[in-house]
């Protein structure tokens, strides 16, 4: 770690806000997108669709690829 | 252009850019801390402290931008009131409010053991934080009207009024004496900062930008999938009445 000198404390502490404030912003902002594709599929799945809607329009909402390795036969 | 402003066109092309915008602005956030942290001299005035210019000084500018997007949005929204315009401008305010919030914080740690004191009423300090002040009551006035019509238009109203703080916030510091010192960077006679400085500044700047932008453009998303899920929750409700 480099030595910040006198003031590392308040160097520091500016870099931990910035970190925790753009974190928190981006943590709120791609969970409601998840959400709202969410809440979109559940609609379609439910057979609620725009009139406009092609079959395969709507946004899936995203899950986590299965992990590579031994799988259950 | 007009192609973008379909929302369903929209959505496609996020799709398609926020993967590589994602990457482009982690790698560069990271070169920019490397810089910062590990190649950044001190500066010969300000010591080591500099360091809080490189995340100081992008979230003012963004802070700023993000204001100046919202103000051309809502022009756009009230002329021509098109959905995507009011969609860019509600999504923006949360972004640019932290980077507002972030600037204000950053410059108020840079302040105590350069200046002496966290805050001064000065012009350039004041009017950040009345910039910060209309944020809220744009994200407030979003959130207290339900109907997403009227929301936008009395949004776009208070940010087109409160756009006449930008200026003021850029020429505080030659409009009246304030603490704050004056441009450094873009000014006639180019930038007074040393390139050994300029450098990782320029790096974190172009990293938050696209950080903004990235973020801009997932809450842009989001926003027009929660009106389609109203709209259909709505038609929904209308036709089992009807029925």
């Amino acid at each position: 770690m480099p030595d910040l000198g006198p003031h590392a404390a308040f160097i520091w502490a500016a870099y931990a806000v910035t970190f925790i404030a753009v974190l928190a912003l981006i943590v709120f902002i791609v969970q409601d997108d998840r959400r709202q594709r969410q809440l979109l599929a559940e609609l379609e799945r439910q057979g609620i669709r725009r009139r406009s809607a092609k079959p395969d329009d709507t946004p899936k909402p995203r899950q986590a690829k299965p992990r590579a390795g031994k799988q259950k036969p | 252009m007009w192609n973008l402003a379909n929302p369903t066109r929209f959505l496609e092309l996020a799709d398609r850019l926020i993967p590589w915008l994602a990457a482009l602005t982690f790698l560069l956030l990271g070169v920019g801390l490397y810089l910062s942290f590990f190649v950044a001299p001190p500066d010969y005035q300000q010591g080591e402290t500099v360091k809080i210019m490189f995340v100081h000084v992008p979230s003012a500018w963004l802070g700023m931008f993000g204001y100046t997007l919202i103000a051309i949005a809502s022009i756009g929204s009230l002329i021509w009131r098109h959905p995507l315009a009011d969609v860019a401008a509600k999504t923006a305010a949360p972004i640019g409010a932290t980077f507002c919030f972030l600037a204000l914080v950053t410059g108020s740690l840079w302040g105590k053991p350069m200046w002496g004191t966290y805050w001064v009423w000065d012009a350039r300090l004041t009017s950040m934080l009345v910039l910060f002040l209309l944020y809220l009551g744009l994200i407030a006035l979003w959130q207290s009207i339900e109907e997403p019509g009227r929301a936008g238009r009395a949004a776009a109203i208070l940010a087109i009024v409160g756009f006449v703080n930008v200026p003021i916030i850029k020429f505080s510091v030659y409009w009246w004496n304030t603490l704050h010192q004056p441009a450094s960077i873009f000014r006639v006679g180019g930038p007074t900062i040393d390139p050994s400085l300029l450098t990782p500044l320029f790096v974190m700047a172009a990293g938050f930008t696209l950080l903004f932008f990235l973020l801009h453009l997932i809450a842009m998303r989001a926003e027009i999938l929660r009106r389609r899920v109203n709209a259909l929750r709505q038609v929904h409700v209308e036709r089992a009445a009807s029925a």
